[in-house]
């Protein structure tokens, strides 16, 4: 019991970021999931942070309607710029978010009420570990079950080919709209989560950095399942830790790490580290594949 | 009239693809679509299936004005395409493209999934059913589980088609449904078409190959530098002089 103890003080705040930024992956993967490259889910979280530790420290809403109305906020700016934005296509709505993450980040930065570059301080601290990890757990649960659901089986058709997939019957303009939002809300609320950790957010948090570990999180951990994103989020999450352990001193060197994580990643596992486990079902296929006969 | 092509123009810059394009197709025939290269043909699928709006002209499916509608909606009325350089979703198995294919014909709601009811599971196994059927008809059912890349080209072709047979359309379009296939092949798609006519579908095709089109169109109609040359059975129309310069390349200066 007192060792469990000591663990939890140890890693306790480990612990609750591990669910955090798997909820954030998860975030960014319902967008990723009908093949949209944002770079806006911290920019929501952000929103979402904000809106929901203003709204419990300086108005006194409670906690959960706080959470809800974060949220709902950040679905609504993402419905908003998500209408003209996804547009574009590939990295130019990459870069479209990412500019709206800068114009959210600088915005916060200059609102009163948001508290500018000191940030928002004095947050009450109410999220708890088993409250992270309930929100993950039903996050996960409902994004499990978009495959083969109609929004699962969209999204996936317009990630493998748009044109086709508006030959085939699929409103894609509201389909990509409907993956923005809903990783927007998801990403919204997760920030209201992270706000009532911490006692204080700043903009920094929600950041260009920040944004870009979620994407790398979705590419190493994989983004053919749900869980993927999950996976790439505990392990890089946990990387500083796990180099301690071994006796690297975290800092510029966990970033090489990082680094160095993703290219063989991309290099040798295209598909994410979830294709390790998927490795005999895509076996089985291959050898299918070469035992097809050719077209007579 | 199912459906009707009225003066139908369209411009990339400069180019007149299509440049005043009038046709008649009538229910339950199969129309062919043929010409010499980048004489339109493909453009007009484009326009008729909405991938790419016409630039003026009408186009009247079931007598009503359907030019202005993008690609889903008509998709919804009943048009289903298949496209020349194959769209297939390469990620998933033959399976799974006819299933995603079943868009506008299966519910698949997402509560029912999420709270793991019997009647998702019924639907989805009714959904698999008939997926499976599609792949029965262009003989792909062995290859159920076959990742889609994993298929040869004429296969490829095959499944394609057997991705539009599951929204169950009215209007068949095959943009090349044989292009490149050995003789094998070309005779299993022509006995599909065939099979499908004979149900009632509706089915407009381009394609080269000249036998193909002979043996399985009754009305054929040639387009010739974005405008038709001629509409008619296969008779008229491969004895038509305009035709053959057409395809042998007498142009004006020697006409």
């Amino acid at each position: 019991m007192e060792a469990l103890q000591q663990f939890l003080a140890v890693y306790g705040s480990l612990i609750n970021f591990l669910g955090i930024n798997s909820l954030l992956a998860l975030s960014l993967y319902l967008t990723l999931a009908a093949g949209q490259l944002s770079l806006g889910s911290a920019a929501f979280a952000g929103i979402g942070g904000y809106t929901a530790g203003v709204l419990t420290m300086k108005l006194g809403v409670p906690y959960l309607p706080a959470l809800a109305a974060g949220a709902v906020l950040a679905g609504l700016v993402g419905l908003i710029i998500g209408l003209p934005v996804l547009r574009l296509k590939g990295v130019f709505l990459a870069i479209a978010t990412l500019a709206f993450g800068e114009v959210v980040r600088i915005a916060v930065l200059n609102i009163d009420i948001t508290g500018g570059a000191e940030g928002l301080v004095g947050i009450p601290n109410i999220t708890t570990t088993w409250g992270i990890y309930l929100s993950l757990a039903i996050a996960g649960y409902a994004i499990a079950k978009l495959r083969r659901s109609r929004i699962g089986w969209c999204f996936e058709s317009i990630r493998e080919d748009e044109t086709a997939a508006s030959a085939m019957g699929i409103n894609t303009t509201y389909y990509k709209t409907l993956s923005f939002v809903l990783g927007a809300v998801l990403a919204g609320f997760t920030g209201g989560l992270y706000a009532h950790l911490n006692y204080i957010i700043t903009p920094r948090e929600f950041g260009f950095t920040v944004a870009v570990d979620l994407l790398i999180y979705n590419i190493v951990g994989g983004i053919r399942v749900w869980y993927g994103p999950v996976l790439g989020a505990v392990l890089l999450t946990s990387l500083p830790e796990i180099l301690r352990a071994i006796g690297i001193t975290a800092g510029p060197i966990r970033m090489a790490v990082n680094g160095l994580i993703l290219l063989l990643v991309i290099l040798f596992l295209p598909n994410g580290l979830v294709s390790i486990f998927q490795r005999r079902g895509g076996r089985k296929q291959n050898t299918r594949m070469d035992a097809a006969p050719e077209e007579a | 009239m199912f459906l009707q092509v009225k003066d139908v123009c369209r411009t990339f810059g400069g180019v007149r693809a299509l440049d005043g394009v009038s046709l008649t197709v009538v229910k339950g025939e199969v129309h062919g679509l043929i010409g010499p290269n980048g004489a339109g043909k493909t453009t007009l699928i484009n326009v008729l299936s909405g991938i790419k709006g016409p630039s003026s002209g009408e186009v009247l499916f079931d007598d009503r004005p359907v030019q202005e509608l993008p690609a889903h909606k008509l998709a919804a009325m009943g048009i289903a395409r298949t496209f020349q350089n194959i769209r297939l979703f390469p990620a998933m198995t033959c399976l799974e493209n006819v299933l995603a294919g079943q868009h506008l014909v299966a519910a698949r709601p997402y509560f029912p999934r999420f709270f793991c009811l019997p009647s998702s599971r019924r639907s989805e196994r009714e959904n698999h059913r008939q997926a499976l059927e599609c792949l029965a008809r262009v003989g792909l059912e062995a290859r159920a589980d076959f990742s889609a890349k994993a298929l040869s080209y004429g296969e490829r072709r095959r499944l394609e088609i057997a991705r539009a047979l599951a929204s169950r359309p009215r209007l068949l379009l095959l943009d090349e449904p044989v292009a490149g296939m050995r003789k094998q092949g070309v005779e299993q798609v022509g006995n599909l078409v065939e099979s499908l006519a004979k149900e009632g579908m509706t089915v407009l095709l381009i394609e080269h190959n000249m036998s193909f089109v002979m043996g399985l169109c009754s009305k054929i109609t040639v387009l010739n530098f974005g405008r038709t040359l001629i509409t008619g059975n296969p008779e008229e129309v491969s004895g038509h002089p305009e035709v053959i310069a057409a395809y042998l390349g007498a142009g004006e200066n020697h006409a």
